[in-house]
């Protein structure tokens, strides 16, 4: 890794033979030009940032000034009577990462686990190529198999099966529309699992061999080597994976939008429909009642923004901790 | 052998066969929606689709000819606005930039790669849409051209400084001057990997749709200009699905088919033309 | 002419009076830092124009930190110093324009470093971006400085396919082309051949014995016997000082300093 200079450019100096005419001495040169117009570029990166954090900021100043910190508990969310409450969408937008995460973690790991330590070299890259696919796949479109693949399934044989064996917990009780809160973190989980699988199977590729060695030559099985040494080895790596698919699962907005059922509620049940910060955006904004209506939107976009930064930022911390721990080993 | 090891033996074989189960579960995935939409979408695929316009509510026919041409136009404003911007600042944080300053603009750019894009949606909206007071094709194409800017700026930094410093030294040493030798050596030899991936970064960008959703809106006719508000591919896809009309919905079928597979295509190109990389060719 | 760290024995006559050669680099108590480290201590020599210097010495002794700040290469890397005078041609080349010095100064790696361009374009670089002297076309000059570089004739078919796909010793016989086609009045190589096989290596000895009617030459190796083979004037560095510097014969026959003569006779390095 380099870079061409590590300094700031050296301007050409001039003695007696220098061959620079005396005018373009004055002008900047070449190297100058390049530094200034690059530096402009990056001071606009970071500019656009700021701005961003900025305009949520000035833009959500009427809500944040007429509820303060009311506005993170109440639950009331009516636009016709101004009054604007974030739980409903915090309840929502954590529930269905809960499940998310519930559903994708065993699944990733899993998977994960498969193409580090089983497969071979061949296939795990295939597989892993194909997953990597999975990622880029829109939100729009597992929204759509969600509607209506997703939807159905579980209005009809998903939900019945859970609530005739569980239907005692609250969370699997009430009425089955098929919409609502867990088809949500169903197509969440879709959504992040890749994530998961392909930073957990970097992770484990990552820790060294020796430590196999070791748990194998006592005659761990394989299946012992991997879970009780390979695993809490890449511990903090793998948590730190999963805050990253939590960070984009909470940002996650169209699928979610298309089978959450769209109800500012908080409900304990998971069969019930719900709302997240992401889709009641999505919902609301372009048709938003009034200066308030648009604020409190804004605020919440606020909200969303602050939680995604913070978990983005313990995730990296995370996945750096295994990384150089690796190298560097106690 | 003692029960418990016959036990051990056998939780072995379970739990990994667990985990095989677990990665083939994951990789259908992408098989069942390829096929899903194909089977669903194929019959909705018509001349029609690619040429018309939406049928009024209700009735039959139509197509999504505006949504095409919409995604087409809102892509071009995000690769001239994002492009540049994450390709130069890209340049600066690989070839120019101090250790601070450096770390400062790669912090605010992976702050950027982590915001959710409806935020930069609500971004776009209050210092486009809110001062134009209307909706517009631009507002859509700079929201997406804001998130293009992280991704691509990481991606050229990335590949810029995986060009090897004996390279830079030779063309030094031939009294290139810095900003030369960048322009001629450095980045022509990084170029293949930049070029795919500002190819993934508009990949990605051009499935998103929430920041599209109160910027450049929707629209049922053919956009003029910039000004006014657009259809596009993803927008039309949400707002066909979740309306009551069969045949919308296979309009919608049609279309995520149609989306996914040039999404699919540009990574698949992108990851196949980066591989070949690895034996450097053409002079 | 010689500034050696001991009296010049000068036992053996040498079978001409030497001419007295111009001395094209002039060194003058060069003392190089990097950050706060220094690692060459009050080097004084001159190279002499039109002739072949060799600089010889263990690995890390500072002889390719010297060479690099002939053309002050040196300076791509942050937190070197450097201190003292280097002149070229009498001119201190910390006064003049860096691009115009690495024109007339020009260098050659240890590892090839061909561009990922074709063989013509690699060679064209250095014309393309520093100009073209009136009345030459580009493929003129490219077909000398290959001819100069004894490649000529085994790439002339195939200018316009990708450097890479020349053998190692060939790449750099095309590194050195590259290096030839702006003309310069040095030229530096350093460890030239540390990757090469010995038929690559006897390649590129021999190119620069032809070489050195047009161009004076500085080439730092850790091989002696190619120093031997190549050099008119040597010089041994050792822990950053520069130890003996003086034809080639002497060092080898009669080295003035035991230092010189335990490298030599291998009792180290």
């Amino acid at each position: 890794m380099a870079t061409t200079t590590d300094i700031l450019p050296s301007r050409s100096g001039n003695g007696a033979g220098g061959r620079l005419s005396s005018w373009k001495r004055r002008l900047l040169t070449g190297d100058d030009i390049a530094y200034l117009i690059t530096l402009a570029f990056a001071v606009g990166v970071v500019l656009l940032g700021v701005l961003l954090v900025l305009q949520l900021w000035w833009q959500s100043s009427l809500a944040r000034e007429k509820f303060g910190w009311q506005f993170l508990i109440s639950s009331v969310w009516n636009p016709v009577t101004e009054q604007f409450g974030a739980l409903p969408f915090i309840y929502g937008t954590l529930v269905t990462s809960a499940v998310a995460l519930v559903v994708a973690v065993p699944l990733g790991l899993g998977a994960a686990i498969f193409l580090a330590e089983l497969a071979p070299r061949a296939l795990s890259e295939v597989m892993t190529f194909v997953i990597e696919l999975l990622a880029a796949i829109p939100s729009v479109i597992i929204g759509l198999l969600g509607i209506f693949v997703l939807v159905p399934v579980l209005r009809i044989y998903i939900g019945p099966a859970l609530q005739s064996v569980f239907g005692f917990l609250p969370i699997f009780a009430g009425p089955i529309y098929g919409v609502g809160l867990m088809a949500a973190g169903l197509v969440l989980a879709i959504m992040i699992v890749p994530f998961i699988i392909t930073v957990s199977r970097e992770i484990l590729l990552a820790v060294p061999a020796d430590q196999r060695e070791a748990a194998l030559a006592l005659g761990a099985t394989k299946w012992e080597s991997t879970w009780k040494v390979v695993v809490p080895y890449a511990r903090s790596g793998i948590i730190g994976s999963v805050f990253l698919a939590l960070a984009r699962a909470l940002g996650e907005t169209m699928a979610v939008t298309m089978v959450i059922g769209n109800a500012p509620l908080v409900s304990t049940s998971l069969f019930a429909p719900g709302n997240t910060i992401a889709s009641v955006i999505a919902n609301e904004f372009a048709e938003a009642m009034g200066m308030l209506n648009l604020q409190a939107l804004i605020e919440l976009g606020l909200v969303l923004f602050a939680v995604t930064i913070v978990i983005n930022a313990l995730a990296r911390l995370l996945v750096l901790a295994t990384t150089r721990r690796g190298s560097t080993h106690p | 052998m003692r029960f418990r090891d016959y036990r051990r033996k056998i939780i072995n074989v379970v739990m990994l066969s667990l985990t095989g189960l677990c990665a083939l579960a994951s990789v259908s995935v992408l098989f069942f929606v390829l096929g899903y939409l194909f089977v669903h979408g194929f019959k909705a695929l018509s001349w029609d689709f690619f040429t018309k316009l939406p049928a009024p509510v209700g009735e039959s026919g139509g197509g999504m000819a505006n949504a095409i041409i919409g995604s087409a136009k809102l892509l071009l404003i995000a690769l001239l606005s994002g492009v540049p911007v994450g390709l130069i600042a890209g340049i600066y944080l690989a070839e120019f930039s101090g250790k601070t300053f450096g770390f400062t603009v790669r912090y605010v750019a992976d702050l950027l790669n982590g915001v959710p894009s409806i935020v930069m949606g609500i971004f776009i909206y209050t210092v486009i849409v809110l001062p134009m007071h209307h909706f517009s094709a631009l507002a859509g194409g700079l929201a997406l051209g804001a998130m293009l800017v992280p991704i691509v700026l990481r991606s050229t930094e990335d590949f810029l400084r995986a060009v090897p410093r004996s390279l830079r030294e030779a063309a030094l040493a031939l009294g290139a001057s810095r900003w030369k030798a960048i322009a001629t050596v450095v980045i022509p030899a990084a170029g293949r990997g930049i070029t795919t991936g500002v190819l993934l970064a508009l990949a990605r960008v051009a499935g998103e749709t929430a920041p599209l959703l109160f910027t450049s809106f929707q629209s049922q006719y053919w956009s003029q200009g910039f000004n006014q508000p657009t259809a596009s591919l993803p927008v039309m896809i949400y707002t066909y699905a979740i309306s009551p009309y069969e045949n919308w919905h296979r309009q919608a079928w049609a279309a995520g088919f149609i989306l996914l597979m040039l999404v699919l295509v540009a990574n698949i190109g992108a990851r196949l033309i980066l591989s070949r990389r690895a034996s450097p060719a053409r002079g | 002419m010689i500034s050696a760290q001991g009296p010049d024995r000068g036992v053996d006559q040498p079978e001409k009076a030497p001419a007295k050669s111009v001395a094209k680099v002039s060194v003058e108590g060069l003392n190089f830092f990097y950050g706060p480290r220094q690692v060459l201590f009050n080097i004084s020599l001159e190279i002499p124009e039109g002739k072949i210097t060799a600089l010889i010495g263990p690995s890390g002794c500072g002889k390719s930190t010297f060479l690099r700040t002939l053309n002050r290469m040196h300076e791509t890397v942050s937190n070197t110093r450097a201190e003292g005078a280097v002149l070229l041609d009498g001119q201190s080349i910390f006064d003049m324009d860096v691009v115009q010095l690495r024109r007339r100064v020009g260098m050659v790696f240890q590892k090839s470093n061909p561009f990922p361009k074709s063989i013509f374009e690699n060679v064209a670089y250095g014309l393309r971006i520093n100009g073209l002297e009136r009345g030459v076309t580009i493929a003129e000059v490219v077909e000398k400085s290959l001819r100069r570089a004894a490649l000529w004739d085994e790439v002339k078919d195939q200018l316009h396919k990708s450097a890479y796909a020349l053998s190692g010793g060939q790449q750099q016989r095309l590194c050195i082309a590259r290096a030839l086609a702006i003309d310069p009045e040095v030229l530096l190589l350093d460890e030239p051949c540390s990757a090469l096989d010995p038929i690559a290596t006897a390649k590129i000895e021999d190119l620069l014995l032809d070489l050195v009617a047009s161009c004076t030459i500085v080439i730092v190796t850790h091989n002696m016997q190619q120093a031997a083979r190549v050099a008119d004037h040597t010089g041994f560095f050792l822990l950053g000082k520069l130890i003996e510097f003086n034809r080639t014969d002497v060092i080898f026959k009669k080295p003035a300093r035991k230092e010189t003569e335990d490298y030599i006779t291998g009792r180290f390095g």
